[in-house]
């Protein structure tokens, strides 16, 4: 009888090219998503060293960091990022890796265009140039964000020099309560572990209530595990993963379906095998949850108030707090409630998908914008967007006076032009609450769906229980 | 890549946990299609105000520091995303090494491949460290990766852990493609297994 294994364990075994006496390991690749922002140098790399792309069909490229949302038959306005997206279709020329460009109607952001093609599959290794495609982990995958210096070598070698990380076991049980999401679980998991508490570990989200999560939910949780320090957060699959891959573009078809699908049963954690952290959280404990600070642990209900510096237990934790209340503009024991917004963004690889979407417009229907909040909704692709407007959530939007955008990364860091001006704060379905994340002296609260339009039709950081 | 074999320099203390990619470097710097270029613009908004002058008050500006090769810093250096801009910045800048508690795991990695050494040591050594630092020019750290040792302007010594295969390769400047690229023929081994094992992962959409 086998040692009882990790699903990690057993995906990273699969994976194993070489393994060094040093313990370090040669990991193959199987599909690598790249994107404009972290992939420039690396294509640049290959033609200085006359390399090769190895796998051009395991490789697939769209630019969602710089992309406009609104005007796009104008192309792009500010020259460094068009010249970012032209490089990108100048190198995936070069080199012959597939690509969906910004006037295709699958153009979106990365980790949105991976499952919704199939590209993602259960099994197998996914890297992207970019920390949230721990997203992919939602079907069983080992995927991890890679620097560029490994992009170029994904592209050239279609392996991965590494070391194994540790395993922990995040557990979550029961029954989430109502108006209480998979963003809201994993910003609680955050809050609980630490920004670094998955550190050197990938993350097994398991028990009844992560089980219970659709696929979109999945992908919140998982794409919020570098948040929590972990490079990969991953979910055994089941048939309600073979489910949503059946008939994706490019997954597989005809006996490669039923073979997969078969190996893909057998990807689960054995009994008895060893986990170095575990973790247990009731899925009943978790509220609506709101950060406060500059960091995505900085996080409480929002039946609760501004945290105070003196309740840290130690002194680097307490300057950091105080740091963030300065920055952010508030001040200890004002509860959540009682923070008024400007700006709401609805989007990114964390809530772009049209299960977000209809949360959002399920609650936005019949109401209206607060007077002087912006509204951004920024679907996670071309086909999230078709979706929704063949739903007529895109009327909702606009009917409750939310701008209706194009797909991509947009306010999620701003580096195309959606960005908040200093001082500006906006309750934000993305994944970071960064210094400057949103635009420069930008505050930003991370909520869910349902919580963005809650605080869009309020004004104010609102429980949507009560709306 | 660059070697690492010794430093001796200037240290800077940035007693701040949680110093994240975004901080390190901002999105409008990522932008660029170089490595090069991007030290000026390290730690941007702690570094300058909104009209682009220097805040005096921020470690690296200081007279004492403005040529610091050393970063001291707070837990879990380096959260956050995954852009390799973070240590171009760093390195662009003159930093060739960043002492922590703690670092996040992408950031590490990405740092070994840019000829950047990350040193992580128990917070009592992180304590005297910053203290040195505290000193500025007065007070040069030395770091020898070979014998894993960090020596204090007063002497007094610091053994730091590092993966035996990482310091090999920082010590010696190794590309990790070229070395990878040797081992070829276990790649091409491994995809004739899979296609057999997995056919369905050797291409998109495969039938």
């Amino acid at each position: 009888m086998a040692t009882p294994s990790t699903l990690f364990d057993k995906i990273w075994q699969a994976h194993l090219v070489d393994r060094q006496e040093d313990g370090t390991c040669l990991l193959y690749i199987d599909r690598h998503l790249v994107h404009e922002v972290t992939s420039p140098q690396a294509f640049e790399g290959l033609r200085v060293t006359g390399r090769k792309v190895r796998k051009p069909e395991q490789t697939l490229a769209v630019a969602d960091h710089n992309v406009p949302t609104k005007d796009r038959d104008k192309g792009i306005a500010e020259e460094e990022s068009r010249i970012q997206v032209e490089t990108l279709e100048a190198n995936i020329k070069d080199f012959g890796v597939p690509y969906f460009p910004m006037s295709d109607i699958r153009q979106g952001v990365v980790h949105i265009v991976g499952p919704e093609q199939g590209f993602t599959l259960p099994g197998a290794t996914i890297v992207c140039g970019d920390s949230h495609t721990a997203t992919h982990g939602a079907f069983g995958s080992l995927a991890f964000g890679i620097g560029t210096s490994e992009v170029e070598h994904v592209l050239a070698t279609q392996t991965l020099l590494q070391r194994p990380a540790k395993n922990m076991l995040i557990e979550v049980t029961g029954t989430l309560p109502q108006g209480v999401t998979a963003k809201d679980m994993a910003l609680y998991i955050i809050g609980k572990i630490g920004t670094a508490g998955g550190t050197g570990h990938v993350i097994e989200y398991a028990g009844d209530a992560v089980v219970a999560l659709s696929m979109e939910g999945r992908m919140t949780l998982c794409n919020m595990t570098i948040e929590g320090g972990a490079r990969a957060g991953l979910i055994a699959p089941d048939q309600k993963t073979f489910d949503y891959l059946a008939g994706k573009p490019m997954a597989p078809k005809g006996a490669n379906w039923e073979a997969a699908v078969m190996y893909w049963k057998t990807l689960k954690t054995d009994a008895g095998a060893h986990f170095d952290t575990i973790h247990r959280f009731k899925a009943e404990d978790i509220a609506p949850m709101v950060t406060w600070g500059t960091s995505p642990e900085d996080v409480v209900a929002i039946t609760d108030v501004v945290p105070d510096p003196s309740s840290a237990h130690d002194e680097g934790k307490k300057a950091g707090m105080e740091r963030a209340l300065a920055y952010m503009g508030l001040k200890a024991g004002t509860p959540m409630t009682e923070i008024a917004i400007d700006h709401v963004f609805i989007g990114s690889c964390t809530n772009g998908r049209i299960e977000d979407l209809r949360a959002a417009a399920e609650l936005a229907k019949g109401r209206k914008v607060a007077a002087g909040v912006q509204v951004l909704v920024v679907p996670g692709s071309g086909l999230v967007k078709e979706q929704a407007e063949a739903e007529g959530l895109d009327e909702i939007f606009i009917d409750a006076g939310f701008e209706w955008r194009d797909a991509g990364c947009s306010m999620c860091l701003a580096m195309n032009t959606d960005r908040l001006k200093p001082g500006e704060r906006c309750a934000s379905t993305s994944n970071r609450n960064f210094e400057g994340r949103q635009g420069r002296d930008s505050r930003t609260h991370l909520v869910s769906p349902a919580m963005a339009v809650a605080a869009a039709v309020t004004g104010k950081l609102t429980d949507v229980r009560k709306l | 890549m660059q070697k690492f074999t010794k430093l001796t320099g200037v240290a800077a203390p940035m007693p701040i946990i949680n110093v994240d990619t975004d901080m390190i470097i901002p999105k409008q710097f990522l932008k660029t299609i170089k490595r090069s270029g991007l030290g000026k613009n390290l730690f941007f908004e702690m570094r300058y105000d909104d009209k682009g002058a220097e805040k005096p008050d921020f470690v690296l500006n200081k007279p004492q520091y403005r040529k610091a090769e050393i970063l001291v810093a707070g837990d879990n250096f380096g959260c956050g995303s995954s852009r390799e801009h973070a240590p171009w910045a760093i390195m662009d800048f003159g930093i060739r090494c960043v002492i922590s508690t703690s670092f996040a795991d992408i950031f590490y990695n990405n740092c070994f491949k840019n000829g950047i050494l990350p040193i992580k040591l128990a917070q009592a050594d992180i304590d005297k460290l910053m203290d040195d630092a505290n000193r500025g020019a007065n007070a040069t750290i030395s770091v020898d990766l070979e014998a894993q040792e960090i020596r204090g302007p007063d002497g007094g010594v610091i053994k730091f852990e590092i993966d035996p295969f990482r310091k090999h390769c920082l010590l010696n400047g190794l590309d990790d493609i070229g070395l990878t690229l040797e081992k070829k023929s276990k790649i091409e081994d491994f995809e004739a297994r899979r296609a057999q094992q997995s056919p369905w992962l050797a291409a998109t959409g495969s039938r």
